[in-house]
């Protein structure tokens, strides 16, 4: 049966690709941005699952006002890197899965999560500036990834205690998954940041290393803070966090299993506008 | 079940809601059409002609002409439709970012590398934090 081994959490600031892009990893600005994900490339080699369900959101870039779909899995078998204006990113073609997306796609409509299903789309810097960091500059991905996009443009957004809960089903439905497959579950998105307004710029480093802490420790908890407190303390773009939530909804503690190790935590301002936060939790 | 208020009490911050993209509908799918080379290259030789195929306000079209990006938050924008315009311009995220708040790019920048914008005094409108400047509507 397939099963969820580790669950992956961090920040998809696109400034951060054009620096991967454009070689300035070693920029004093960048040095210390990347080196919060050196520990990964170890870590991934004795870790390297057979697919990722990757959590991210799209940003006006294939999903326009035409159509807003809360919650959207990628179900088709692969997915370009978009041109989101300044020519695409020289990164691999993902690779989906799409026996394992529509399983999934099958099994969380029937708990009630109504799930829009995507076979074509073009996927942006939430999703590639991610594995980026993660993998490093690589000729193709080391695994399949099934994109899962979240509404988080235009409240009302879901809930943290909505993607708590759609992490849950999640995971029932990865491990009813009748194939022998080691699946990760990234959330991505913020830490604190605010790209509008006079407020732009805000960084509430006191409150995104509390999130930290009780992501890891009591996440059921940390599910029932309203939305307005992530726009209100971490910034209008601030609330890309609640998708953080589904990734932690999914291990396997909050159904009854072994508390999660702690393998990285790292945390940086700035990246850009933006807290940079990273954090790898291990199943027992 | 309308948004909870206390989303429209955050200082210097307009929040992207079912109304504002409703006001922003075509401003936002104007920007989404810069996505494509020859909608730019069109854009950049006639403003004014390329704005007039677009089913905007006048108000709008006026923001986008003057770039005021906080007077298009207002109108409907949202900031990663409107990002398409700095693309457009040449601009990166934190030059547009940057220039909504009335700092210099310069002093932006240092105080991202300082650590960023206090949350102190900026939760709530009526607090005295550097942000309680209202965006113009």
């Amino acid at each position: 049966m397939a099963r969820i081994t580790a669950s992956l959490y961090t920040s998809h600031i696109p400034a951060i690709g054009a620096a991967f892009d454009h070689g300035r990893t070693q920029e004093d600005y960048w040095k210390p941005v990347f080196a919060g994900y050196d520990f990964d490339k170890a870590w991934m080699r004795a870790h390297t699952p057979d697919v990722i369900l990757l959590v991210y959101n799209d940003h006006a870039t294939a999903f326009s006002l035409q159509m807003i779909p809360t919650f959207a899995i990628m179900t088709g078998p692969e997915f370009a890197p978009a041109d989101e204006g300044y020519g695409a990113r020289p990164v691999p073609t993902v690779v989906g899965h799409p026996e394992l997306a529509s399983h999934i796609a099958s099994e969380v409509i029937q708990q009630d999560f109504d799930l829009t299903m995507v076979n074509e789309i073009d996927v942006d810097h939430g999703l590639t500036v991610p594995l980026s960091c993660v993998f490093g500059k690589v000729d193709a991905w080391p695994c399949k990834v099934i994109p899962f996009a979240v509404n988080v443009v235009q409240h009302p957004v879901p809930s943290g205690a909505r993607c708590f809960a759609l992490g849950q089903a999640i995971r029932k439905a990865i491990e009813s998954f009748p194939e022998d497959l080691n699946v990760q579950v990234w959330g991505t998105g913020g830490m604190s940041h605010q790209l509008q307004g006079p407020r732009a710029g805000l960084i509430n480093r006191e409150w995104d290393n509390k999130f930290l802490d009780e992501l890891i420790a009591d996440p059921a908890k940390l599910a029932k803070m309203p939305n307005i407190d992530y726009v209100r303390e971490a910034g209008s773009e601030g609330i890309e966090l609640v998708m953080w939530l589904i990734a932690r909804g999914a291990m396997a503690d909050v159904a009854g299993g072994p508390k999660p190790k702690v393998a990285h935590r790292f945390y940086h301002v700035p990246a850009s506008n933006t807290a940079v936060g990273h954090l790898i939790l291990e199943n027992g | 079940m309308a948004l909870d208020k206390a989303f429209r009490e955050i200082p210097g911050t307009v929040v992207f809601d079912a109304e504002q993209a409703r006001k922003g509908y075509w401003l936002n799918q104007f920007c989404m059409s810069l996505m494509k080379a020859e909608n730019r290259a069109r854009f950049k030789a006639d403003e004014r002609a390329y704005l007039d195929e677009w089913k905007m306000t006048e108000e709008q079209k006026q923001a986008v002409m003057a770039r005021d990006l906080n007077r298009m938050m207002a109108l409907g924008g949202n900031i990663y439709f409107l990002a398409k315009i700095g693309a457009t311009d040449g601009k990166s995220f934190q030059q547009m970012a940057g220039s909504m708040t009335g700092m210099s790019e310069e002093d932006y920048r240092a105080m991202m590398i300082r650590g960023g914008r206090s949350i102190e005094g900026n939760r709530k409108i009526g607090e005295t934090g550097d942000a309680q400047r209202p965006p113009k509507d």
